[in-house]
């Protein structure tokens, strides 16, 4: 085999394509993943990072309300470094019918969801957060996943069974023989290198652009580009997830996710072209507040650290304008079946929680038309980092007497963190002072995570995301880069576009102490750093 | 539709900017490499500890609690209390049988005072110093403050009723230190109230203020003293008393860390609590006056103690001091002394408080003055063993200035 030769050609980093990665790579397959952007950068970076118990879904859609729960309990195992245990409460206020609850809970039980209707004073104590005037709650299995780990994880384990990443490459076009696709052309976005690899089977992985992805191998695949807008609080303010026990609608879940809480989502139908830019705008700002203190009424006191919008990836099933109805389930298409074009894929539908489920669903298409014969064990086996079931545990059998950024990337990398280089002072001085990230962590991200930009390294370890926004660590990262690329000129490019990408996400909530240390930073770097 | 008119946050910790100034002028950083820093110590590790308890950092125990990130910082962030209040959330060590004796002020003072003389001469001995050095960790190379034989409570009792004669009247909250160790502190503010004209009392019962419970994990007892003194010292307001201190982190603590450290509301007493300094100084503005011996004379230098500064208060002792005639007056540079309370008494913590006042103790000898001023009683104590000058309270030196 060449090297440019694959059994499969994954298109999309997002977490379905890396998880599909991982499971053909763990069924002894040759892969190749290409992502024009960088990893998670679609829908998979841009939701609430919640680990469904299916519960939400449970009335209206009970097959997926099942695939979450089955999938709920499988990350706790696999990644246990990604996901926080934390429960959630399904919450009536008295503007909800008390009604509801016994349906959503007969519905969670026969989805084989636990659902303990607890009393709300109970509640009240669990989650000193929540509004003190509700009328009731319920407990489910609810927790939190980080879906940049998540993805990276997947993605490493993929590279250590021997798959290839490339990222910033974009698909050009397919090569096709007849009826067949037989490998794609591809360029590098930033040397504008081109190349082509060739593999018998094609997986288009790539959420909501995997319309346009089909389009180009001359199918068709009829998707729904439905907006979703979120607020990322700058602390947590609750540490048990929080939803609204009614029918699903606007701004009704609260997660905390590491040390920031987030309130979603809208749902709003967008043309394609706006998939590549989508903003939040003021009126998603002010429901999403509104709407989340009634849950919480901490958050309308609460400073906002940015605002982001993601787009789902939902496949048309009927007119439903909001697309609130749309199943969430997943979609398989073997073009070959269904429009006669051999050697291509589509997985799409589906949501993070289930990923894993697509990527087997996706492998198993793939080792059928491959004729092999071998069964995915992504759900028994840990992801590379979840070996270890806690960050205490980690940090003490690494470290001994961790510090504050060793526990810190513990709790962000798992056992991964072993790889974190601590010998000297400069390995363990700070690039990110609000996530406590180490100038060893953001090396070893460059290792061995194929960081190459500073957005890269924001998914990978978290600088940036705290409330200084890049301030502090951006300027500190850019330097690590260059030093790593040896290039400083497109370093300090890239840490002008880092900037301006942050301001991008503090623009709609630009108010109060948010806007302040956004001027500061600005201050910084105009007038002190001269850029 | 008004959205987030207003953002709030414990002690203001979202306030943070992270302009980092609070870090630069940190005493403790400057000499320990391994404190974070009050930054990362207050408003950057809030945000984790709010993830998981397990992200307290155990370092904080090197926080001073002088305060002198909060009077620095430009965003109102509490960040001292920060990092006190999460010590007392988050600390589950039990605090030593060491940090339990510095911590009980009264406790020792009651037990200690009947046998003064032979507990100063005891507590003096080398011997005694090496033992509590190997046993209890407290520094050997610490002199202990003496103990006084009659507490000033005993004295101002007996003098209630020539106190009570005066038309003006006020309540005093002597502290531990006045009570055990120096009565004459009390009797120089009772000798110059009375020269105004203003009568002194004892509150109904006044505890220890608890801040040496507070920086020693017993926050409990402290909050039990909080209630107490707080009730004690409303008593004494309800009767349209004042109720005057000289100890500004007495004061620091009755008036800043009871509300915001230990959850005791003193709205009640907070306006009618002040330093003695402040009390004289306003009511010589509003046209009282003081008869000064002619022959006064004094080279004085004024070390500001942090919770002074905390307070916002220095100006007055300062202003108060200028005001004497024959006083030859230094302001000294804005500078910890390192002691900080219990904290310089601790084996651990020895070399960085010495560290922490090297700067201040040079000036001192450069200025060579006769007296150094300060209203801190454990200044005091590390100012006169590291630099042999002698220390005294503000309202001594204008006792002392009085003319009989």
């Amino acid at each position: 085999m060449n090297s440019n030769e694959f059994d499969v050609i994954i298109i999309g980093g997002g977490i379905t394509g890396a998880g599909t990665q991982r499971d053909c790579a763990m069924r002894g397959l040759k892969t190749l993943l290409i992502e024009r952007s960088d990893i998670a950068t679609g829908a998979t970076g841009r939701n609430h990072g919640l680990l469904h118990s299916g519960a939400r879904y449970a009335v209206n859609d009970p097959e997926s309300a099942e695939e979450c729960i089955k999938e709920n309990q499988i990350l706790r195992r696999i990644a246990s470094h990604c996901v926080e245990e934390t429960d959630g409460l399904f919450i009536t206020l008295p503007e909800d019918d008390l009604g509801y609850q016994q349906t959503f809970v007969e519905a969670c039980r026969k989805a084989g969801i636990r659902a303990d209707i607890i009393d709300p004073d109970l509640a009240r104590r669990l989650e000193p957060s929540v509004n003190p005037d509700l009328i009731g709650a319920v407990r489910v299995p609810d927790g939190s996943v980080d879906p940049f780990r998540l993805c990276a994880a997947n993605m490493l384990d993929a590279k250590l069974h021997g798959g290839q990443v490339r990222l910033h490459t974009e698909v050009t076009g397919f090569i096709r023989e007849g009826n067949t696709i037989r490998g794609v052309h591809t360029r590098h976005l930033v040397s504008g290198e081109e190349a082509d690899y060739y593999a018998p089977v094609t997986v288009n992985a790539c959420g909501i652009w995997g319309h346009a992805i089909a389009q180009m191998a001359g199918v068709n695949v009829g998707m729904y580009p439905a907006k979703g807008a979120l607020l990322v609080f700058a602390h947590r303010v609750n540490n048990m997830v929080v939803n609204r026990c009614r029918k699903p609608s606007n701004a009704d879940i609260l997660v905390p996710g590491d040390t920031v809480c987030i309130i979603g989502t809208t749902s709003t139908r967008i043309p394609f072209e706006e998939c590549d830019h989508v903003a939040v705008t003021p009126d998603e700002v002010t429901l999403l507040i509104t709407e989340g203190a009634k849950m919480a009424p901490a958050l309308s006191s609460t400073r906002i650290l940015r605002a982001y919008a993601g787009v789902r990836p939902l496949v048309s099933a009927d007119d439903d304008p909001t697309g609130r109805n749309i199943s969430r389930g997943i979609v398989c298409l073997d073009h070959e079946t269904r429009d006669g074009l051999a050697g291509f894929i589509t997985i799409t539908g589906g949501k993070l929680m289930t990923y894993r489920l697509m990527a087997e669903i996706a492998s198993d298409a793939v080792c059928r038309k491959l004729h092999i014969d071998k069964s995915c064990e992504t759900a028994s086996i840990p992801l590379p980092g979840s070996e270890e079931h806690s960050y205490e545990a980690v940090a003490q059998k690494i470290w001994e007497t961790p510090s504050m950024a060793q526990k810190a990337a513990a709790a962000r990398l798992g056992t991964s963190a072993s790889h974190i280089q601590t010998s000297s002072r400069t390995d363990e001085s700070l690039v990110c002072e609000c996530e406590e990230v180490s100038v060893g962590e953001v090396n070893a991200a460059i290792e061995r995570l194929d960081a190459s930009t500073l957005t890269d390294l924001r998914r990978r370890t978290r600088i940036g995301m705290g409330t200084c926004q890049g301030g502090f660590c951006a300027c500190r990262a850019a330097g690590l880069l260059a030093k790593a690329s040896g290039c400083i000129e497109k370093e300090r490019e890239g840490l002008v576009h880092f900037m301006q990408e942050r301001w991008k996400g503090n623009f709609p909530i630009g108010w109060g102490d948010t806007l302040r240390e956004a001027e500061y930073t600005q201050w910084v770097y105009k007038h002190v750093l001269g850029l | 539709m008004k959205l987030q008119e207003y953002t709030e946050s414990r002690h203001n910790f979202e306030e943070c900017m992270k302009c980092t100034v609070c870090t630069a002028y940190c005493p403790v950083l400057q000499v320990n490499p391994r404190y974070p820093g009050p930054k990362q110590a207050g408003p950057d590790g809030e945000r984790l500890r709010l993830k998981d308890p397990y992200f307290f950092n155990y370092a904080l125990k090197y926080c001073l609690n002088c305060k002198r990130c909060e009077v620095a910082c430009p965003s109102d962030v509490k960040v001292a209390d920060l990092i006190q209040s999460a010590r007392i959330r988050y600390d589950k060590s039990k605090p030593k049988l060491r940090d339990r004796i510095l911590a009980s002020t009264d406790f020792m003072g009651s037990l200690a005072r009947p046998f003064a003389p032979i507990v100063n001469g005891v507590t003096g001995l080398g011997i005694t110093k090496n033992v509590l050095d190997a046993t209890l960790k407290i520094d050997h190379q610490r002199t202990f403050p003496k103990y006084s034989g009659r507490s000033f409570e005993a004295w101002l009792r007996r003098r209630e009723k020539e106190q009570a004669a005066f038309p003006e009247q006020v309540s005093y909250f002597h502290g531990c230190y006045v009570n055990y160790n120096y009565p004459q502190l009390g009797k120089d503010l009772v000798k110059v109230l009375n020269a105004l004209g203003v009568g002194v009392r004892l509150l109904e019962k006044e505890k220890c203020c608890g801040i040496a419970m507070i920086t020693n994990g017993m926050s409990e007892q402290a909050t039990r003293h909080a209630t107490h003194n707080v009730a004690a010292i409303e008593a004494a307001v309800h009767e349209g008393r004042k109720v005057l201190t000289t100890s500004s982190s007495c004061t620091l603590t009755l008036r800043e860390e009871y509300p915001n450290l230990l959850g005791v509301d003193n709205t009640a007493i907070r306006d009618s609590l002040l330093m003695a300094t402040r009390f004289i100084y306003e009511k010589l503005e509003r046209g009282a006056s003081l008869r000064f011996r002619p022959d006064f004379h004094k080279k004085v230098a004024y070390h500001v103690p942090c919770h002074m500064e905390r307070l916002g208060w220095g100006v007055f002792s300062e202003k108060l001091l200028r005001l004497i005639p024959g006083v030859e007056f230094t302001l000294l540079d804005s500078a910890c002394c390192g002691i900080a309370g219990t904290y310089g008494f601790k084996k651990e913590n020895y070399a960085a408080s010495q560290a922490i006042g090297a700067p201040l103790f040079e000036q001192i000898r450069a200025v060579d003055p006769e007296v150094v001023a300060c209203d801190c009683e454990t200044c005091k104590w590390q100012i006169e063993m590291s630099t042999g000058y002698t220390v005294a309270n503000p309202i001594s030196i204008l006792a002392e200035a009085l003319a009989d």
